[in-house]
């Protein structure tokens, strides 16, 4: 048995480096267990480069990545996933070629679908039952999203990685992301989500971690941040005001 | 027109391209030259995809270019004459079982040697070069040489004759069309070779992950497959069917040389452009094409033969530059 709220994933001196640009500069934070963890900043912050380095598609130079009680910084992106980490990268990762099923199918730990795990899911994104034998390429940009966070809760996952799902979505589509996270929040799923939008950062996160070039300048809860704007404004800028 | 329709009329129209140049060829043509070069072309189509199917694969998975695909063609097919030549009482006896089963032992020969000596060569070369083009391209280069001279250590420098089983020697008349038995006989090969194929990648959870994997090889990653041992797999796959591909053309062309997957080389890489990078389909599709094409202009304008294919990658390129059947967008 482990307990709520002790730290699922820690993060400790982190520096990644992109060809020969160094872009994390030390990032330390943590991940709670059970809780929606909001990664902030302004583009460029590293944000994206952090959640690339947890899942070892980008190898951290230094520092250490540890996920319940284990070092995960020098292990291959495969061996990462089957500890039970799901990604959702910011361009989806949708095979297009391939049907809504077979994307789906890709992500089950068995030969098929568990069919309470499915009919979770497509409770959730309903939209999905009915391209279900399509391409996927053929889906709108709120329709892959869907199916790509569907993907990643097809199974139970110890922790979703999950990059700016309401990107160029729709306020409707954004709405029913919303949802389907806040159901993902009660189910009391550990998340660490990587959001532009501060109204979804207010609505679905517990606790934040701040980025500004390639550093943590901010940790704390949600709420708190959500209610000061001038802190708000200090760490993020206008950018994060604009979406007030 | 609608946009919908527009859409729907780009998407198909890669696929009604083989009809329109088969019916397109037979006024020109007239019957029953055309109803045999049609075979030959399909027949020729189907081989090069055996060979050229897993050269895509391999590319569209993991950005390999591999120049020494053609030397698993000459293993295969000298394979084949190390295990035909023992055989010949099964091969001249006037028994379609006998002369089968030769070629079904040396078949499975030919894909087990070419598969075999394609792990060894991933584990020892290909691996040392993964992401780096320039020396894919000038390491695998190097080893085609290589093998081809070990070949020629092994099996001595003349070309070896690779004759025809009894039973699949002459011809089948259709109307007035003579058809070359033994082509109908590669033909049935090469189409069971594409049906297993294609079930292989659409029914089972490898085939999935496979053709996943050329889409974006990251995000399959993600989802927890180990895409180097995929790899593996495919590679192995891919090269054991360059050695059934290069066993079927020796004993189609009747002889074997060192150079013999030299000759396919040029054909089979405009098949891969046409086809698009990493599909198979698009592979199955670009070869018949090419198949026909060779057939067709060879027979209307002998001159031409040469030019053709790569008038018609010219001309493909012009109308779709990613190829027919583009896959990967990550290249």
């Amino acid at each position: 048995m482990t307990d709520a709220g002790e730290a699922l994933l820690r993060l400790e001196g982190v520096y990644t480096n992109i060809g020969r640009y160094r872009i994390l500069h030390g990032v330390d934070f943590a991940a709670r267990r059970g809780r929606v963890t909001m990664l902030l900043g302004r583009n460029g912050a590293g944000k994206t480069t952090t959640l690339r380095t947890i899942m070892g598609l980008w190898k951290a130079r230094l520092g250490k990545v540890i996920f319940d009680g284990q070092s995960i910084a020098a292990k291959e992106t495969p061996h990462i996933a089957r500890l039970g980490i799901a990604y959702v990268p910011e361009n989806m990762g949708i095979f297009g070629k391939l049907t809504v099923r077979e994307n789906m199918l890709l992500a089950t730990e068995r030969r098929g679908f568990v069919q309470q795990h499915l009919d979770r899911v497509l409770e959730s994104f309903p939209a999905l039952k009915v391209k279900w034998e399509s391409p996927a390429g053929s889906l709108s940009g709120g329709q892959k999203q869907m199916l790509a966070i569907g993907r990643a809760i097809i199974e139970q996952r110890r922790l979703l990685l999950i990059d700016e799902p309401t990107k160029g979505l729709s306020p409707a589509m954004v709405d029913q992301l919303v949802a389907a996270l806040l159901r993902l929040k009660r189910e009391h799923t550990t998340v660490l989500l990587v959001e532009q939008n501060f109204r979804v950062a207010e609505a679905v996160g517990d606790d934040v971690a701040v980025m500004d070039e390639g550093r943590i300048i901010h940790t704390g809860d949600m709420a708190a941040l959500s209610t000061n704007h001038a802190l708000q404004h200090r760490l993020l800028g206008l950018s994060m005001a604009d979406s007030l | 027109m609608s946009r919908d329709r527009l859409k729907q009329l780009q998407r198909w129209a890669p696929y009604a391209l083989t009809p329109l140049v088969v019916i397109a060829a037979l006024p020109a043509i007239g019957l029953g030259p055309w109803v045999t070069l049609t075979v030959a072309g399909l027949t020729m189509g189907i081989m090069l995809f055996m060979v050229a199917s897993g050269l895509t694969l391999i590319f569209g998975l993991m950005d390999v270019l591999n120049f020494a695909h053609a030397a698993f063609v000459a293993v295969g097919a000298y394979v084949a004459v190390s295990v035909l030549q023992p055989l010949a009482g099964w091969t001249n006896e006037m028994s379609l079982t006998l002369n089968l089963a030769a070629l079904l032992v040396a078949l499975i020969s030919a894909a087990v040697a070419s598969g075999a000596l394609g792990f060894v060569f991933e584990r020892v070369i290909i691996r040392q070069v993964y992401g780096a083009p320039l020396r894919q391209i000038l390491i695998t280069i190097g080893a085609l040489t290589v093998i081809e001279q070990l070949i020629i250590v092994v099996w001595g420098p003349q070309a070896i004759p690779l004759p025809k089983p009894a039973m699949l020697r002459g011809s089948v008349f259709i109307g007035s069309s003579s058809i070359e038995t033994y082509r109908l006989f590669a033909l049935c090969v090469g189409l069971a070779v594409a049906a297993a194929m294609h079930l292989f990648l659409t029914r089972t959870r490898l085939g999935l992950v496979v053709r996943a994997g050329v889409e974006d090889r990251e995000m399959i990653q993600s989802l927890g497959y180990n895409i180097r041992r995929v790899f593996i797999g495919v590679f192995m796959a891919g090269t054991a069917l360059a050695g059934m591909g290069g066993m079927m053309w020796g004993q189609y062309q009747a002889v074997v040389s060192s150079q013999i997957g030299d000759s396919m080389t040029i054909l089979v890489f405009i098949i891969l452009i046409i086809g698009g990078l990493g599909s198979v389909g698009g592979c199955f599709i670009g070869a018949i094409l090419v198949g026909l094409t060779s057939n067709y202009v060879g027979f209307l304008a002998p001159k031409m033969a040469l030019g053709s294919n790569i008038l018609l990658m010219a001309l493909i390129l012009l109308w779709q530059p990613r190829g027919l059947f583009p896959i990967a967008e990550q290249h």
